[in-house]
């Protein structure tokens, strides 16, 4: 089963403004600017390794997520690890 | 080059040189009061692409540290002009040390108002206006702004005025310095104000940005707060070298949006303009 981690904190800047959040990307040099529920994401991810599952059950429970679709955030996050922002274990 | 110039502008210093002696003139007689660095940052060369091309339909290529391949050259009537372009070109390209915002700023009690915006936006006429009105002129093309204090720099160059502004400004500082007229140049007219005494000798002061504004000429007088993270984003396209900066870059400008309030203003013209950012600074 793939599961997921956040990159390691030293490696991005991450600044939240107002409803966006600024993430410097150290290595690429590129800034994203980020709409939910992309910090809470890099949040969960932060603690340590999820399967698309079992992050799709945190993210129910702390941020009472109402589109619960696993294929949905299993796009997300391979986008989140083209960018460098999550790695893919 | 045969001939050749040097000059500081802010905290930064150029030297031009050229195949003709007309630009290095006019530069010397409209920059004469400003400082002449003996260790130029940045090299501007206005040359002849051919060597028949210095008489012969003369036509002024800008070039130096840093230069545009394939850029159309100027006529020698508008080599003012290509000199003016190639400080732009060599500090939007090589700049390094600040972070540069495409904006003009002016200041008052330390506190400094950074307007930015597209090409017709007003940011010059503000500016010039706002001179006029007793505010310091820190610039209006560029903005530096430095990574480590935060702190706003000015590069108060020539005021680069177009078409109607040209009459608009000389009605409100009609004892003031400007270059001769450039008629035809690729943005229609052009006539370069030379920066008061004030802006010029105050120049390497820096100052606190206080304001930063998004103007937009020609609409119905209208302003709403922009968030930070718009600030943010219209900033990084107002800047050439947010990106070369890296960090650095990121941690000058998210400070900026973070610590400074931000405002858009709509104005139907230039009387309202200057009522409007007073009324917010």
């Amino acid at each position: 089963m793939t599961s997921y981690r956040a990159a390691p904190p030293e490696t991005l800047r991450i600044v939240p403004l107002d409803a966006l959040t600024l993430i410097y990307h150290r290595a690429s040099g590129i800034t994203h600017v980020v709409d939910a529920p992309v910090p809470e994401l890099l949040e969960a991810l932060g603690v340590g390794e999820f399967t698309v599952d079992q992050l799709l059950a945190t993210l129910k429970d702390r941020y009472d997520l109402l589109d619960a679709d696993p294929a949905a955030l299993a796009v997300r996050l391979d986008e989140l690890v083209q960018a460098g922002l999550v790695e893919r274990l | 080059m045969r001939h050749a110039t040097r000059l500081a502008i802010g905290p930064a210093a150029f030297r031009i040189g050229s195949d003709w002696r007309a630009p290095i003139a006019a530069l010397d007689d409209l920059y004469r009061d400003y400082p002449k660095p003996e260790v130029p940052d940045f090299n501007v060369h206005l040359f002849a692409a051919r060597p028949w091309r210095k008489f012969l339909r003369p036509a002024v290529h800008i070039g130096g540290d840093y230069t545009i391949p394939d850029a159309a050259p100027l006529p020698l009537a508008q080599g003012l002009l290509a000199a003016e372009m190639g400080m732009n070109l060599q500090m939007a390209l090589a700049q390094r040390w600040f972070l540069l915002l495409h904006a003009s700023a002016v200041e008052r009690g330390g506190r400094a108002v950074l307007m930015t915006g597209i090409s017709g936006a007003g940011k010059s006429t503000l500016a010039a206006l706002l001179m006029a009105r007793g505010w310091r002129l820190m610039g209006d093309e560029f903005v530096l702004i430095d990574p480590a204090t935060g702190l706003a720099h000015g590069f108060p160059r020539l005021i680069s005025l177009k078409n109607q502004a040209i009459a608009v400004v000389r009605a409100a500082l009609p004892d003031a310095r400007f270059g001769p007229l450039l008629p035809g140049t690729p943005k229609g007219d052009i006539r370069h104000l030379v920066p008061d005494a004030r802006a010029i000798a105050a120049m390497a002061a820096p100052a606190e940005p206080a304001l930063l504004l998004f103007p937009r000429f020609g609409f119905d007088a209208a302003e709403r707060p922009v968030p930070p993270s718009e600030a943010f984003v219209r900033l990084t396209q107002a800047s050439t070298n947010y990106v070369h900066l890296a960090e650095r870059g990121f941690d000058a400008l998210t400070r900026l949006v973070r610590t400074v309030p931000a405002r858009a203003i709509d104005y139907p013209d230039t009387e309202s303009g200057i009522a409007l950012v007073e009324a917010l600074a």
